[in-house]
């Protein structure tokens, strides 16, 4: 496999990619200060200890049951994202880059999505095709003119990061839907805390314990009722999703009731869950459940995991449901390369957070160009996600790429296409020692009436495989502990 | 008419499922003295699906528990030398026991101890089985797992990780013993978890209620199954022979040495039977679970304020054994008082599931 030159974190310089088949640590002359500890401790454990501890984090993950089911798989019901022990460091100044960068983003985002539901004003400008957004099967024609508590669209959203260089990090993709992997975040954190508390003796790293308690501020914030306590709800498809554990863990983080369907209904337009001592009025249910199968009435009318009448209890503001209805027009890729344009609209800043550039296959003269080019770009389906259904060009076999070819030109609007990244790497453990590793960050960006909160951090994704760029779960990708340090013992 | 709390508009329509309740409150004023007590963390409602997941854990986790120790029983008694009782209907008493004669004949196995201790504890096609126990145990334990303290969970997840490492056969008997082991250590693991993290509240009711009365179902067919097996024969009862076979109920429900330090007796099949039935200081006796039931049904009515007919289904259950004896038993017939006992149990169980909606 060709080597790509990709930024290596940890020595603060791009070198030309040798799938660590080099020393790593050889004598490196520069090195990014806050890895000083990181390294030292590498080369201070012996491969027998790096393993062991290896294997105590899969046994911690296994114990407590922390799985993701991979689709397709039935042979992996249940199965252990892996975990790196090597956690991945962003400097203080880094961070709060990206943070200004992540809060003016969200922010674009809810007034884009209050928008194309409202006053459409960005259509009527020209900044976004009008036929981009109304016909575009992520747009909900039911929350046309709607308005939830707060104007506030996406509660919950995860902004994939990747960089490329010291000060380059662009957005992958907006997650505006219902991000997942917040749960690793969290359990990775425990986890370097119980295996290697040395190394936080010497490097302090901002805590990201605080996040269920953000998460239950910004969702009572945004409930229907002003008085008293809300009664605030997790939905989720049930223990047969990919993500259950992170439903249950989230639920019991935040102390409120896991749902299913089945556990809630409708009377009056107002939502009831069924308890052991009668109903009891629901003010804002967190779903974890697409659109498409929360009511069955109005939507998918097979859905056995949603609650009929539903629609009509959000529709008359009886209840909130976080994320709102509709927010996947945002999650649209053709959609996410107007994004620079789209926080210049609303925000009158310049964007801080780069945009990968995007062809969208949709307009003929960048179809020509993606398929002139396909062997160097990166292809997606605009409403894909997980990793789903995507095509690596360098990667990829001439047949697949002839048959990408023939599905690009028979379904353009389907499509975008973007150069490929050399993402970032990680010194990560591998079999074979440690070895630079691709990696990618999602932090979670919480909107409520309170504002915008985000954790220091995120959930760093890291390719397992060498030379792989795909960092997703569903597609062997393992997880990392990010730590946002603030200072270190020198 | 159940009380709700609709904003406005009308109380239950019909399509809520019924419950039992023999008591009302307005509904406007139940609302907010739910909403206030909320405030202040006293009164949490419980999802009637989480309720019945409890209860149904609860009721897998002690079957598990009573299959290990009726095959560790039944091991002991078929090692001895037939001519000490060592009975050749051992394996097949323990079928009868656990209540699986059926089952296990449409397997068309031979009664063999491997046969039938694999059919305990490794069968996936038997839902009684240990492996089927703890999967489903587990399996409600996971969609509930928010009314779990970490520590409970991880002990039966733990349980539930090592079956799911054995295929359906056994490897020896070595392997067997060490599977046993393991099963009455995790579920005394999550018991001692629940008793020492969890909650006071609902989630361990529902949990303990789900034991006890499994625990007295279990404890009611292993008394009938083997006296029905032992006695008809009309040999003296207590002869040498029996011996063996009674010690083994008493080994099946761990209360060899209790039996000892009760009665100051040699083992008697009659004490046997009061002990199983009537003694309130063995935890599986008869009336030591219903004990357990009456006092978990009322901690849920104090915190409900309510009472329904699975109280007054406890509360006779409970009178019946408190005010009669052993003798009276014997005299009515010991198996008919049993099928009675279980028949009753049952109904308690569905009058639960209904009072709670589940």
């Amino acid at each position: 496999m060709a080597g790509i030159d990709a930024f290596d974190e940890m020595f603060g310089s791009s070198a030309a990619y040798n799938g660590g088949a080099g020393p790593l640590f050889g004598e490196a002359t520069a090195i990014n200060t806050a890895y000083r500890w990181i390294r030292d401790w590498l080369d201070n454990s012996p491969a027998d200890v790096m393993a062991a501890r290896r294997r105590q984090a899969e046994l911690f993950f296994r114990r407590i049951g922390i799985t993701f089911a991979v689709y397709g798989d039935p042979d992996a019901a249940e199965r252990l994202i892996p975990f790196d022990i090597v956690p991945r460091i962003l400097a203080r100044a880094e961070w709060n880059r990206l943070e200004k960068g992540l809060v003016q983003r969200v922010n674009a985002l809810n007034a884009f999505l209050g928008d194309v539901y409202g006053n459409r004003e960005i259509l009527r400008a020209g900044i976004v095709p009008e036929d981009l957004v109304l016909q575009n099967p992520g747009y909900c024609l039911h929350m046309a003119g709607r308005k939830p508590p707060g104007g506030i669209w996406t509660h919950i959203a995860g902004i994939d990061l990747v960089r490329t260089g010291p000060d380059e990090f662009f957005v992958l993709e907006d997650n505006a839907r219902t991000p997942s992997g917040v749960s690793y975040m969290l359990e990775n954190r425990e986890v370097m805390l119980k295996l290697v508390p040395e190394l936080f003796e010497h490097v302090k790293v901002a805590p990201v314990e605080t996040y269920p308690e953000m998460l239950l501020e910004t969702l009572g914030s945004v409930s229907p009722r002003g008085d008293g306590a809300p009664v605030i709800v997790l939905l989720t498809p049930g223990r047969h999703n990919s993500a259950f554990y992170e439903h249950s863990f989230l639920a019991d983080k935040l102390g409120i009731e896991l749902v299913e369907g089945s556990d809630l209904f409708v009377r009056d337009d107002v939502v009831y869950m069924r308890t052991t001592q009668g109903p009891e009025r629901v003010d804002v249910i967190y779903r974890r459940i697409d659109d498409d199968f929360i009511d069955p009435l109005v939507f998918n009318p097979a859905s056995m995991l949603g609650v009929p009448g539903l629609m009509a209890a959000y529709a008359q503001g009886n209840v909130t449901l976080a994320n709102a209805v509709g927010t996947g027009i945002a999650d649209d890729k053709a959609i996410y390369s107007y994004m620079p344009e789209i926080v210049k609209f609303y925000t009158g800043e310049e964007p801080i957070l780069k945009n990968v550039p995007t062809w969208r296959c949709r307009e003929p003269e960048a179809l020509g160009y993606v398929l002139d080019n396909l062997a160097q770009l990166v292809v997606k389906e605009v409403d894909g996600s997980g990793g789903y259904g995507m095509l690596i060009g360098p990667h990829a076999p001439a047949a697949t790429l002839a048959a990408f070819a023939a599905k690009l030109k028979a379904m353009p609007e389907k499509f975008i296409a973007q150069p490929t990244l050399a993402l970032s790497t990680c010194p990560t453990a591998v079999d074979s020692g440690i070895a630079p590793r691709h990696v990618d960050l999602r932090p979670f960006v919480l909107s409520g009436r309170n504002g915008v909160n985000i954790v220091p951090g995120g959930l760093t994704r890291v390719a397992m495989t060498q030379g792989s760029l795909v960092v997703n779960s569903s597609q062997g990708g393992g997880t990392k502990d990010t730590w946002v340090v603030d200072d270190w013992d020198a | 008419m159940r009380d709700v709390c609709p904003r406005r508009g009308k109380a239950a329509s019909s399509s809520d499922r019924l419950g039992g309740w023999t008591t009302r409150r307005p509904a406007g004023r139940a609302c907010a003295s739910r909403r206030a007590a909320r405030v202040h963390g006293a009164l949490r409602l419980m999802l009637s699906r989480t309720a019945s997941n409890l209860y149904w854990m609860g009721r897998y986790l002690e079957r598990a528990d009573f299959t290990a120790r009726l095959i560790e029983a039944t091991q002991r008694l078929a090692s001895l030398p037939s001519s000490y009782g060592g009975a050749v209907n051992a394996w097949e008493s323990a079928i009868a026991a656990s209540w699986m004669t059926h089952a296990f004949s449409a397997t068309e196995l031979p009664i063999t101890e491997t046969n039938v201790s694999e059919f305990l504890t490794l069968a996936p096609g038997n839902s009684s089985s240990i492996r089927s126990c703890l999967e489903t145990a587990r399996a409600n334990a996971r969609s509930v797992r928010t009314a779990l303290t970490e520590e409970a969970w991880e002990a039966i997840n733990a349980a539930w990780l090592e079956m799911s490492k054995l295929g359906p056969h056994l490897a020896g008997r070595d392997a067997l013993g060490s599977i046993l082991e393991m099963v009455k250590h995790a579920v005394s693991a999550f018991e001692g978890a629940a008793q020492r993290t969890m909650l006071r509240g609902d989630a361990f009711w529902f949990i303990n209620l789900g034991s006890s009365i499994e625990r007295a179902d279990n404890s009611a067919r292993l008394l009938d199954v083997k006296y029905h097996l032992l006695l008809p024969r009309g040999e003296s009862v207590g002869g040498s022979l029996d011996y063996f076979q009674w010690t083994t109920i008493l080994r099946t429900v761990s209360a060899m040495t209790a039996y000892r330090w009760v009665y100051r007796d040699s083992v008697k099949p009659w004490l046997v039977a009061d002990l199983l039935i009537l003694n309130r200081q063995i935890p599986r006796s008869l009336a030591s679970c219903y004990d357990e039931i009456r006092r978990h049904l009322d901690l849920l009515a104090s915190q409900t304020g309510r009472r329904g007919p699975a109280h007054r289904l406890a509360a006779t259950g409970h009178a019946r054994l408190a005010n009669t004896n052993i003798d009276n038993i014997f005299a009515d017939g010991l198996h008919e008082f049993l099928t009675g006992f279980i028949y009753d149990n049952n109904r308690l169980g569905d009058a639960i599931a209904e009072q709670y909606l589940f």
